[in-house]
């Protein structure tokens, strides 16, 4: 390395910008807000809402019944219920905001993280837990919801839903397709052919950026040197930022690019800026890798609790309402540990199913020797 | 006309034809399919007599093509895709064995995905890197893709549509050496089944087993080994994932020898599968170990050496020989 290159490279080092890790690359611009830290309701020239108090309950009800669940899945992974959590504590605002956008024939491809966009679904939430307790890879019926299965590897769901809304789009229906994925993805090259792909075919699909600002350990200035929703310029259609941790913006903007998508114009990157307040699953340390000043930061732009303020301060929920939004949530939580463990392990020939939808040969001799291979301890034992 | 002679390129263009025209939901998909009907011609005229919403120019990303693909398939699509050329299906890879072989299994059977992946693959045509290449182990080694391969026009012609009728997603290596070979196309056959096994021409001293565009090489083997007084089976598999085992046995069973002739490397390679598998199954039958004759451990060469790194018929013929031998 030459001297002049080290003196390059010197300023990117420089302690200044380290402690900007995991800050965004911009303070925020053009974040669309509805409802501030505070909870106060404010307006924005684009962007407006028109919620009655009972669907505000709604949505603050799923929020509060999404954290429980969970929080009770990372403390069935404490207790070895499950092998492995990927929490989105902090991020319920995007998921709910953005999955009460959409209607019924909209259909979703998620990351692995989007608990609160099944519960918006109305997937079951113990069917999230089988893939995490390892009796399964997903399982549940995609068709049944229009919710995908989860995707674990990075990215690859943005093409399965550009792919899914080219179709929409053939078959002339109106709905609209939705794909989940976070800033850490967002460096995926399948991300950019999706972005590719969905702009050049006109597809009726909304990219749904989840920025919690850390992929594991790594902060979003290790993705991208723009802010992520600028990225969609390039591709030639809109992107917007919206504040994450706003329940209303969400919502309000996520049903304008599905509006959008459905009028036949096309793709919309949503970037919703967030924080993931815990781990990037159970078996990472963010301690490691992240100031607690930092999350005590975004702790107080809590997307629960400025809904909550909101809703108290105008009056529209009383204490009866948040008593039994409780008691509703203790029930989800039992609900949800009874069926984790009474989740039966798979059989042993299970692993031979559904490889193939036509069969094949190879898999039924495989099959038919390993079951004689059982069989014949049964054999022995008697 | 139910029976025409035709060149192996044009069976499949037909082949595509009539799965257009049979089923609506069937899209062709890739780079260059469109106007150009594709570098090979293979999609020669379809997107003008079905449209640019059947037959679909893509960007110019593998990974993009395969990707959205399987979201076609989710819509209830039957997306066939071109991949240019066999060393450019890698940037697909990720989404072939991570999305496309297992997404079935995932949904406990509950979703299909109706993919055929067309690769061009194989040497012999003088082409500069990364278009000679035969990956077909690297797919064949994934559980949840099928994968074949037509030797002559005919199979070209059924095995393309059986293809695209399986609800499975099958890797289609079409053996580019052999795209101008012409030969007798049925329309009107009732093929056999896509993962059969044929016996290509019979022989009683060995038996040499081939797919793809090393079939014609171990025809020209077997002819040649004739003069000389050798009787040698040919076997085309046909399918390399499943391989059809039972019909290949009986052939050695009957031989007692089996060489297994493929263009790719044999390190890794199918060759290695049958050999282990047939030794398996005709242990007490052969007379000779199983040899093999392919590629050697090495990147595809230069064109001007391909002749000496593809196994001709000397090399085919010099197998034979070290198996009756023993």
């Amino acid at each position: 390395m030459t001297v002049e290159s080290t003196a390059a490279r010197k300023p990117r080092r420089s302690s200044k910008r380290a402690s900007a890790a995991g800050k965004p690359q911009s303070s925020e611009p053009q974040l669309v807000q509805l409802l501030t830290p505070e909870g106060v309701r404010v307006e924005h020239p684009e962007y407006d809402i028109d919620l009655s108090a009972d669907e505000m309950r709604g949505l603050y009800r799923d929020m509060v019944l999404t954290r429980r669940f969970d929080g009770e899945a990372t403390a069935l992974q404490r207790q070895g219920e499950l092998g492995l959590w990927a929490s989105l504590l902090g991020q319920e605002a995007a998921q709910i905001g953005s999955g009460r956008a959409l209607r019924d024939d909209d259909y979703v491809f998620p990351t692995y993280r989007e608990h609160g966009v099944a519960w918006c679904r109305g997937v079951d939430p113990t069917n999230l837990l089988g893939m995490f307790r390892g009796v399964n890879h997903g399982g549940w019926d995609p068709n049944t919801n229009n919710f995908h299965l989860y995707t674990i590897v990075i990215g690859s769901q943005t093409l399965h839903a550009t792919g899914y809304a080219m179709g929409v789009a053939k078959d002339g229906a109106d709905s609209a397709v939705i794909a989940y994925f976070g800033d850490g993805a967002s460096s995926q090259g399948d991300v950019a052919e999706s972005f590719t792909f969905s702009a050049v075919y006109n597809a009726p699909v909304v990219f749904f950026c989840q920025n919690n600002q850390w992929a594991i350990s790594e902060p979003t200035e290790k993705q991208t040197r723009v802010p992520l929703y600028q990225r969609a310029q390039g591709f030639g259609f809109p992107g917007v930022r919206v504040d994450g941790n706003d329940v209303l913006a969400c919502l309000a903007v996520t049903r304008s690019a599905l509006e959008r998508a459905r009028r036949g114009e096309g793709p919309t990157l949503v970037e919703a800026f967030t924080y993931r307040m815990g781990a990037h699953t159970t078996s990472d340390d963010p301690t490691k890798y992240r100031h607690d000043d930092e999350r005590q930061a975004w702790e107080a732009k809590d997307p629960i609790q400025r809904l909550r303020t909101y809703l108290e301060t105008e009056g529209h929920a009383d204490a009866a309402f948040f008593a039994a939004l409780e008691e509703e949530s203790d029930t989800l939580a039992k609900r949800v540990r009874e069926a984790v463990r009474a989740m039966p392990d798979p059989q042993d020939m299970a692993m031979f199913d559904h490889i193939y939808a036509d069969g094949h040969a190879l898999v039924d001799e495989e099959r038919a020797e390993f079951a004689a291979y059982q069989a014949s301890f049964a054999e022995e034992g008697k | 006309m139910a029976v025409q002679k035709l060149p192996l390129a044009k069976a499949l263009n037909e082949s595509l034809r009539k799965a257009l025209e049979t089923d609506p939901k069937v899209l062709i998909m890739g780079e260059d399919v469109g106007k150009l009907g594709g570098v090979f011609r293979i999609t020669d005229g379809l997107q003008k007599d079905f449209g640019e919403d059947r037959v679909i120019d893509t960007p110019l990303a593998e990974s993009g093509i395969v990707g959205t693909a399987i979201g076609l398939a989710l819509r209830g699509y039957r997306p066939v895709v071109e991949i240019q050329f066999d060393g450019f299906v890698f940037p697909a890879y990720d989404q072939i064995v991570t999305q496309l072989a297992k997404m079935h299994a995932r949904a406990l059977g509950k979703i299909k995905l109706p993919v055929v992946v067309r690769i061009p693959y194989g040497g012999g045509i003088g082409a500069v890197e990364h278009h000679s290449e035969s990956p077909e182990a690297l797919f064949a080694h994934v559980a949840g893709l099928k994968v074949v391969s037509p030797s002559n026009a005919s199979d070209g012609y059924w095995m393309l549509q059986q293809a695209i009728q399986s609800d499975d997603p099958v890797i289609f290596f079409e053996p580019k050496r052999r795209y101008w070979d012409k030969g007798e196309v049925d329309t009107e056959a009732i093929p056999g089944p896509l993962h059969t096994a044929r016996v290509a021409r019979e022989g009683a001293d060995l038996t040499l087993a081939a797919y793809g565009p090393m079939v014609k090489v171990c025809l020209e083997a077997a002819a040649a080994a004739q003069e000389e007084g050798k009787s040698v089976e040919v076997v085309d598999l046909r399918s390399m994932s499943p391989i059809d085992f039972d019909t290949l046995q009986t052939s050695v069973e009957k031989t007692r020898r089996l060489v297994v002739v493929h263009e790719a490397p044999v390190f890794y390679g199918s060759g290695a599968e049958i050999a282990a598998r047939i030794t398996e199954r005709c242990f007490y039958h052969l007379e000779a170990p199983v040899l093999r004759v392919g590629g050697f451990h090495a990147p595809y060469p230069p064109a001007r050496l391909e002749e000496e790194y593809l196994p001709g018929l000397d090399r085919v013929l010099d197998a034979v020989d070290r198996s009756l031998a023993y």
